[in-house]
């Protein structure tokens, strides 16, 4: 398998610099764009892998980038921002990016993002291999319907169920409350964020050893949630 | 012998003018310095050649390059006063049209705006047409005076007010228009222009005097050599008292002199009778000639609350014309004139009497007294003036003949009448057993009580009635008007005087009732406002208080319009009673700047709808009032208008009152702003400072020398650099909180929370300053959701134990602990440091306050979370723990309506 490409769209020379460097260094191939329109051309030319989008550019809003990138790839985009902007990231996230970092990250959390952004377009590649999906003491077999913590059978509800394999599914990527509504309670309880929580204690008190200490179910203040993928 | 140093003071005292005085003359001056000034042309009569002497004196200021400008000159067309206007810049005249005619007029607000040096305006005493600003020429003057413009003007003797009568009297001819003395005595200069008699006769023969042609008659009769004489005299005197007016006041300034003018002080009785007027204008050249201040008064007794309204109408004009001329007045309550006029002498230290001569006729002088009498007896050492006080047989119309007012309301005599049958009934029912002077009795018992309840009218009727009916009924022969008995004659005429004298008694303490019970409504009135206006704050109650008293003691609708914050122009109050178009605010921005009162009933704009005052505090004036009064003449007597002057000064004083407190908290906010921005700066500066120090230097030392160093040390280095940075990123972050929270540009996006995932989230965010920590949470599961902003309550809980990290021990334990009630959820974390400074616990919210010197922390993370809370509805505190270390807890309340339950699943 050759060498992932990512495409950078960013305006900061120094920020550019430290992806390069920390890119590059774990071998990945690194294209660089410092405004919105250069770096839709360069998506459309270097064909990569992954996509990091700032969401401030000089030129145009990382929004539009999203937006006209997806009229013709699914290419997982990560997006670049500040905290604080909770909204923009939850309209980045609607709007078809995959994940978000907020500024400043290091250098782990980078990595980790991309891996996990390479790790979802492979598997859609190869859909219906992993049946089981193990994180620390935590292992879902999505076969059998078993969900085990440090070897002990755990049982959930179907919905608790249901949501856990949502949040499996996208493991290791942030997944907004609308999102997870949609998927587990229907497109008419969007409203209902409260489900949400309410039933992501619920599989808290189940699954975590501390639970007003999460290790697995991590949540993304006033975006959603992630579920801890390494 | 004693000389104690109190009396040498005071013998210092009475030879020296007294430093109030000083300062008072020296503001004068100040304010004389400001004014232009005014320089009047005086002339014996029409014809002297004023205008010629002013347009000369111009041309001489013109050529010193003075900016003069003719304002308005009338020349009258002749040859030689054309000739010297031109060249001069003359001012367009406003052409006003007036029931057809178009009239010519001074351009005020032209000249305003042109603003020279010098500007002529010639005939001081003009009467301006309705529908300019003021209703007379030398109130323009006033207004261009006190703009600073120099004014010449011209003016005859004879238009001076206090002089007017006696040139009636010596010529005949009433004149209307006149100018008050003290715009007069104001004046910087007066040149009299004299000519002879003889002379300005020849020039009236010659035709050189303009008459207009409506007048020619009367002109006729004026100019005759007597007469002209006569006027000259005055002139000349006039002149002559002012300069010995000029030198008094020299004297004064220079302290020449050790006899300064005894304290006297002049007492005017007015009376409702025409001739007051002249009374007054006599009472004020002799305080003039005194330098004495005076008082004008009028008696109010019970006889003259019955007066026609005209003729108190004009008791009101002599009054307004006292205040004019310089007088204070008074109006007395009291039962007879000489014991209200002596005791407020008395009282006032008055040193001379001004009264008119009594016309009763001879016989009521004998029988009542005279009024001169009285006061003759019962002066003491007060000197009395008598003036003759002979009818003026022109200017106000004589009083007509007082008519009984037809009472507009029949009820009381029909109670009269009632009272009357009922007496007879009573009287007819008693018959067999009484004797008749006991009936008498029962009929004066019925008078009695209609005079005590109805007043004069129907007790009148009522005794009138029960003679007649005590006649026909009771007094034989019965049932016919003749008498038998010739004694019952005189038991009728006795009961006819007690009915009258009792109802006329009983009439006369209703009426003093009622004056008393208005005065004390609006002494009560007065005292309810400005007991209320004394506990409120807030300018905005303070006018709504004002409005709705002044409103309903001066039964009007009533306005106040205040300076807007920025500029001078007014703006209305947003508790007015009625609106003030542009027209009104004009005429209330012109009584703004010039202080004076104007509109409704004034001489100034007299045609808008409503009074305008201005509300005048210790600092200057703070806005206008505008009052509407139902019955458009309900503030026209100086009685009312002091009252209302009373309402409006208190209001002022209210108004300054806000505006001082505004300022002075203003004031306090600039000072804390200011001591803030300071902390802010220095606080920013080294907490952004320190980390960047640290990084650079760590940054720097690898790049010179990475190599040389070994990897321990090198991982050290980079360990800082990455501390420093995470260190700054929250100090940036809470700046921007801070900024957000402080410019309300904070949103909560409240969703309603299970309190854990927020408590959870904060501690994996601070998961690297707390693992060597040991946290102990405990958050009950039926701990119900929270309605709050997550993003910002997790920050609330990373600031908290951002602190508690920063200030305990490594490794001592945090304890984070969540409660509820039906109302609010409380967060408490608590941790086992070294506590908070004894009465800090309210402190540490402030912004920039450090725990320690030298503390971590721009100091903003408790602020900030204070900030949070308080948008949430909830509060925030921290108090020392008993057991050692510190607690910060927090509410936030339960509001609003929880959201469905969830639906289980099976």
């Amino acid at each position: 398998m050759p060498d992932p490409v990512v495409v950078v769209i960013e305006d900061e020379p120094q920020i550019r610099k430290f992806l390069r460097a920390t890119l590059e260094g774990q071998g990945y191939r690194l294209f660089e764009a410092s405004t919105g329109a250069d770096g839709v051309v360069e998506i459309g030319s270097r064909q990569p892998d992954v996509v990091i989008v700032d969401l401030g550019l000089p030129d145009m809003d990382g929004l539009e980038v999203i937006r006209r990138v997806r009229e013709w790839t699914a290419v997982p985009v990560i997006v670049l921002s500040a905290r604080g902007q909770e909204r923009d990231k939850v309209t980045a996230l609607d709007a078809g990016a995959d994940d978000y970092m907020s500024k400043p990250f290091g250098a782990g959390e980078l990595l980790a993002r991309v891996r996990v952004a390479l790790r979802h377009t492979a598997g859609a590649s190869h859909e219906g291999d992993d049946t089981v999906f193990v994180v620390g003491g935590l292992r879902v077999d999505l076969l059998h319907r078993q969900v085990q913590v440090d070897g002990k059978e755990i049982h959930l509800t179907p919905i608790e169920y249901r949501l856990l394999t949502t949040l499996v599914h996208y493991a290791g990527k942030v997944v907004t409350h609308q999102h997870l509504l949609r998927e587990v309670w229907g497109p008419s309880h969007t409203e209902q964020a409260h489900y949400a929580r309410v039933y992501m204690a619920h599989l808290r008190h189940k699954l975590e050893v501390e639970p007003a200490r999460p290790r697995y179910l991590l949540t993304e203040p006033g975006v959603g949630y992630r579920l801890a993928a390494e | 012998m004693r000389a104690g140093p109190g009396r040498y003071t005071r013998a210092v005292g009475t030879d020296r003018p007294d430093p109030e005085a000083l300062l008072a003359r020296v503001k004068a001056e100040e304010a004389r310095q400001r004014r232009g000034k005014l320089k009047i042309f005086l002339g014996a009569a029409a014809g002297v050649g004023k205008t010629y002497a002013m347009l000369e004196a111009v041309r001489e200021q013109k050529a010193d390059g003075v900016d003069a400008v003719a304002g308005y000159v009338e020349t009258h067309g002749r040859a030689e006063t054309d000739a010297l206007l031109a060249g001069l810049e003359i001012l367009p005249p406003k052409t006003v049209d007036y029931r057809g005619t178009a009239l010519r007029e001074f351009d005020l607000d032209a000249a305003l705006a042109r603003h020279p040096t010098l500007i002529l305006v010639d005939e001081l005493a003009h009467t301006n047409a309705p529908g300019l600003r003021h209703a007379k020429r030398w109130q323009d003057v006033v207004e261009l005076l006190d703009a600073g413009i120099n004014v010449y003007t011209t003016m005859n003797v004879q238009h001076l007010e206090t002089l007017n009568d006696i040139v009636a009297k010596i010529t005949g001819v009433v004149v209307r228009e006149t100018v008050p003395d003290s715009v007069f005595e104001q004046a910087d200069e007066v040149e009299l222009i004299d000519l002879p008699p003889d002379e300005l006769l020849e020039r009236f023969k010659d035709g050189k005097v303009y008459i207009p042609d409506q007048a020619q008659e009367a002109v006729k009769n004026f100019f005759r050599k007597g007469n002209l004489i006569a006027l000259r005299e005055l002139a000349l005197r006039r002149t002559a008292e002012r300069v010995d007016a000029q030198m008094r006041l020299y004297m004064h300034e220079h302290a020449i002199g050790k006899a300064w003018p005894t304290a006297e002080r002049l007492l005017v009785c007015i009376s409702p009778g025409p001739e007051s007027a002249r009374l007054v204008r006599a009472g004020k050249r002799m305080a003039d000639r005194l330098g004495a201040p005076w008082v004008a008064a009028y008696v109010e007794t019970p006889a003259q609350l019955r007066l026609p309204p005209e003729v108190r109408d004009r008791v009101t004009q002599t009054l307004r014309l006292a205040e004019q001329l310089g007088a204070e007045t008074v109006r007395l309550p009291g039962q007879k004139m000489s014991e209200a006029i002596l005791a407020f002498a008395h009282d006032r230290n008055v040193t001379k009497i001004v009264v008119g001569k009594p016309r009763r006729r001879l016989w009521t002088r004998i029988l009542i007294g005279s009024i001169v009498d009285a006061l003759v007896q019962g002066s003491g050492d007060i000197d009395i003036y008598v003036i003759s006080a002979e009818r003026e047989q022109h200017g106000v119309p004589p009083a007509p003949v007082r008519r009984r007012a037809i009472p507009s309301d029949w009820v009381p005599y029909g109670w009269a009448m009632a009272v009357v049958a009922l007496a007879t009934g009573a009287a007819w029912l008693t018959l067999p057993f009484f004797e008749l002077a006991n009936q008498v009795m029962v009929y004066l018992l019925g008078i009695v009580v209609v005079a005590t309840r109805y007043g004069r009218g129907p007790s009148l009727m009522a005794s009138i009635l029960s003679v007649a009916v005590l006649d026909f009924l009771f007094v034989p022969p019965v049932f016919t008007f003749a008498v038998s008995d010739v004694r019952y004659l005189f038991t009728f005429v006795v009961m006819l005087i007690v009915g009258l004298v009792t109802s006329s008694l009983a009439a006369r303490i209703r009426m003093q009732a009622e004056a008393a019970r208005q005065r004390e409504q609006r002494t009560a009135a007065l005292y309810a406002m400005s007991r209320e206006l004394a506990s409120t704050r807030g300018l905005e109650e303070l006018l709504k208080i004002a409005v709705r008293h002044i409103s309903e003691v001066f039964r009007s609708q009533v306005v106040v319009l205040l300076p807007g914050t920025g500029g001078e122009s007014l703006v209305s109050s947003s508790c007015g009673q009625f609106t003030v178009d542009s027209n009104e605010l004009g005429v209330a921005k012109w009584v703004h700047e010039h202080h004076q009162p104007a509109g409704l009933g004034t001489s100034t704009l007299p045609g808008a709808t409503a009074l305008y005052l201005s509300l005048q505090a210790p600092r200057g004036p703070v806005g206008v009032l505008g009052i509407r009064p139902a019955d458009r003449h309900a503030l026209d007597s100086p009685d009312q208008l002091h009252q209302l002057e009373t309402f409006s000064n208190q209001t002022a004083l209210a108004i300054e009152r806000a505006n001082l407190a505004d300022e002075a908290q203003q004031a306090q906010v600039r000072i804390e702003t200011e001591r803030l921005r300071n902390s802010l700066l220095s606080s920013v500066s080294h907490d952004l400072r320190t980390p960047l120090a640290t990084i650079k230097g760590a940054a720097t030392t690898m790049l010179d020398s990475g190599s040389k160093l070994d990897a321990p040390t090198q991982k050290e280095l980079l360990e800082s650099v990455r501390e420093e940075a995470d260190r700054l990123n929250r100090l940036v972050q809470n700046l921007l909180e801070m900024t957000r929270l402080e410019s309300g540009a904070l949103q909560l996006r409240r969703e309603w929370h299970p309190l854990e995932e927020v408590v959870g989230s904060a501690l994996s965010r601070l998961g690297k300053e707390l693992a060597d920590r040991r946290v102990d949470t405990h958050v009950p599961p039926d701990l119900p959701l929270v309605p709050i902003d997550d993003v910002l309550i997790e920050q609330v809980l990373v600031n908290l134990l951002d602190n508690a990290v920063k200030y305990t021990p490594a490794s001592s334990p945090i304890r984070i602990l969540a409660t509820s009630t039906d109302e609010a959820v409380t967060v408490e974390i608590a941790d086992h440091g070294p506590g908070l400074p004894r009465g800090d616990e309210d402190k540490v919210f402030e912004k920039f306050y450090r725990g320690l010197p030298g503390g971590r922390g721009a100091g903003l993370g408790l602020a900030i979370s204070q900030g949070i809370v308080k948008a949430h509805g909830g509060h925030i505190w921290a108090q020392n723990l008993p057991e050692g270390g510190v607690a910060f807890l927090f509410t936030l309340p339960l509001a609003g309506k929880p959201p469905a339950s969830v639906p289980a699943d099976a």
